[in-house]
């Protein structure tokens, strides 16, 4: 049976998250003090060489991100905590856990683009997490490990679309959260203009390993284009309802019935939603996918934020788009006419579907709509939205059939 | 209770913190009041429809007054298949209110949401913001309960 392998989850369960002593005492605040003791260059350097890739959804090589920001006086870490993907539990799993890795992370990003500010953009809906890490701050702060750099800690409210990196800088802002035009990219110009790197909770939550135990380690963990852990979180019908942390080698089948399980009351597998409620569905034949962004791509999945949504036989997967469909339309900010409008009518569609009344000329149109929003809508919510629909389309097309009106 | 000017004022400093001020204002007064917002348009420099724009532009901030206990039942799809339209049936029928209004006594109100990160026990609620997991329609009745 695969095993996990913890990085970012080291600490989950040894030490108390509310006292740094624990944390420090478990090796904590070392990897801050190498990264200041080398060059930016070279901390950059090492950064790139264990191919760490974004672990929000994107999966941008984060080394390769920082070397794209130039000199200025004033430059930003922005941490993304808005976690609002559904399904998705693990940045508040991190933090719950071990609140100073991520203080830790952000300052060694902090050195290596040289700032001295850094803001954590933590979603409303989880108070007691902002609470949490405005104590390990407090904490952070009068010990002195962090030196110059400070971080304050910035509510959202709501809006999934403020998790997409330059609405989350409007929100910061004080504005509504509406994703801007790119480029300028937030390297280069992010919140108030300046150069800003925004990067998720597990990204930065990997840096202190990085840095004690240098590139070559990391790279050579799990899956090379994609390497090092993954946390996943697993809902929906399966046994463990569990946040896991495994190579990026792991099969979706080991996911679900070795860490997960298996099927709750002896069920059948039906298929798999993986990466948020925008990622697609994956049925029993290609299981034996590695979880890692690039494998998940090649079979038109992605592995997005690593929420894992596990369904049974019994589930009704038109139901379930229908319901998906929902979120985007109500999520949509509506800045974009093919997001605006075409969310709304995809969901009117599914609706039809769901309720037995559409045509096959109905799914012809689904099917135009949805192509067209993946590529004319501005931001990647009105972009990934169609996901859901094409993949179900593609491999659960008889449930669609046999909703049809004839 | 501190008043709405003293709230807004103790943000007046922060770049971008009529958001933040927003937040406390809701901590203390469980939604915006129409006063609030203008307030803060006054303090953070904009316009009143600017400031009304952001304030309804996130759905955790209410323009709308609402009760002492805020209900408000996940529908994300985890919550959905694991049988949250049972649940908000069930919250309906025990407060004699549809989803979006306030009781009668101005104690409870309804409302709906998407995720709310604690998908490990669908389907979930939270009463002012604290998450119930793992709800099912036979607990509600002991849950409002536990609202005094
Ligand atoms: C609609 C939308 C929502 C997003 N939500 C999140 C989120 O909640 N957390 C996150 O880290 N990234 C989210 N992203 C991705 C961010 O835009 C950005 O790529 C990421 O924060 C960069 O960090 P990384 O490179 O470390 O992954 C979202 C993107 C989109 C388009
Ligand atoms: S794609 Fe949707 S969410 Fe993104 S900018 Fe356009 S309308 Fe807004
Ligand atoms: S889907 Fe309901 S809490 Fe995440």
């Amino acid at each position: 049976m695969a095993a996990e392998m913890r990085i970012v989850l080291r600490n989950a369960d040894q030490i108390n998250p509310d006292k740094i002593e624990d944390y420090v005492q478990a090796g904590g605040y070392k990897a801050l003090e190498k990264a200041r003791s080398m060059a930016r260059t070279d901390l950059i350097a090492e950064v790139k060489k264990s191919n760490l890739r974004g672990r929000g959804g994107a999966g941008f090589n984060a080394g390769m991100k920082w070397s794209f920001v130039p000199e200025a006086p004033v430059k930003y870490v922005v941490c993304n905590l808005d976690e609002g993907e559904p399904g998705t539990y693990k940045d508040r799993t991190i933090v719950e856990k071990d609140p100073q890795r991520l203080l830790e992370g952000m300052a060694i990003c902090g050195h290596a683009i040289n700032s001295n500010q850094g803001y954590i953009y933590c979603r409303g809906e989880y108070p007691y997490v902002v609470d949490l890490l405005r104590r390990a701050i407090d904490q952070a702060r009068s010990s002195g490990v962090l030196g110059d750099f400070n971080i304050e800690v910035r509510m959202g409210g709501g809006a999934y679309v403020c998790g997409e990196e330059t609405a989350l800088i409007e929100s910061i802002e004080g504005h509504r959260g509406e994703p801007r035009f790119k480029p300028p990219f937030p390297g280069v110009s992010g919140l108030w203009d300046k150069p800003t790197v925004v990067n998720n909770v597990e990204t930065f939550a990997n840096l202190p390993d990085i840095v004690m135990r240098g590139g070559a380690w990391f790279a050579s963990i799990g899956t090379p284009s994609y390497p090092g852990t993954k946390v996943l979180t697993l809902t929906g019908d399966v046994v463990n309802r569990i946040p896991i942390e495994v190579p990026t080698n792991t099969t979706i089948r080991e996911v679900i019935f070795d860490f997960g399980g298996g099927i709750r009351g002896g069920k059948k597998f039906k298929a798999v939603q993986i990466g948020g409620t925008s990622g697609g569905f994956i049925p029993e034949s290609l299981l034996d996918t590695p979880i890692d962004a690039d494998s998940m791509r090649n079979i038109g999945a992605t592995l997005g934020t690593g929420a894992v949504l596990v369904m049974d036989e019994t589930r009704d997967i038109i139901d379930i788009v229908t319901r998906i469909s929902k979120f985007f339309e109500h999520e949509s900010c509506g800045k974009c006419n093919p997001c605006r409008e075409g969310t709304f009518r995809a969901y009117e569609i599914m609706k039809k579907i769901n309720k037995g009344q559409a045509a096959p000329a109905d799914l012809d149109k689904l099917a135009l709509l949805s192509r067209v929003m993946t590529k004319a809508c501005l931001c990647g919510l009105g972009q990934a939205a169609p996901g859901p629909i094409l993949t179900t389309m593609e491999h659960f097309k008889a449930e669609y059939q046999a909703r049809l009106q004839i | 209770m501190a008043t709405i000017q003293d709230i807004i004022n103790s943000y007046k400093d922060k770049p971008g913190g009529i958001i933040e001020a927003y937040h406390a204002v809701q901590r203390e007064y469980n939604y915006l009041p129409e006063e609030a917002v203008e307030y803060a348009a006054r303090v953070f420099g904009i316009s009143a429809a600017q400031a009304f724009g952001v304030a309804t532009f996130y759905s955790y901030l209410s323009v709308a007054k609402r009760g002492q206990y805020i209900i408000r039942m996940c529908e994300s799809a985890p919550c959905h298949i694991a049988g949250a339209d049972i649940l908000i049936k069930t919250f309906e029928d025990e407060l004699g209110i549809k989803v979006g209004e306030t009781t009668a006594d101005g104690k409870f109100t309804l409302e709906l949401t998407e995720c709310v990160g604690q998908c490990q026990g669908t389907p979930v609620i939270t009463i002012n913001s604290m998450p119930y997991v793992d709800m099912n329609p036979e607990q509600v009745p002991a849950v409002l309960a536990l609202c005094k």
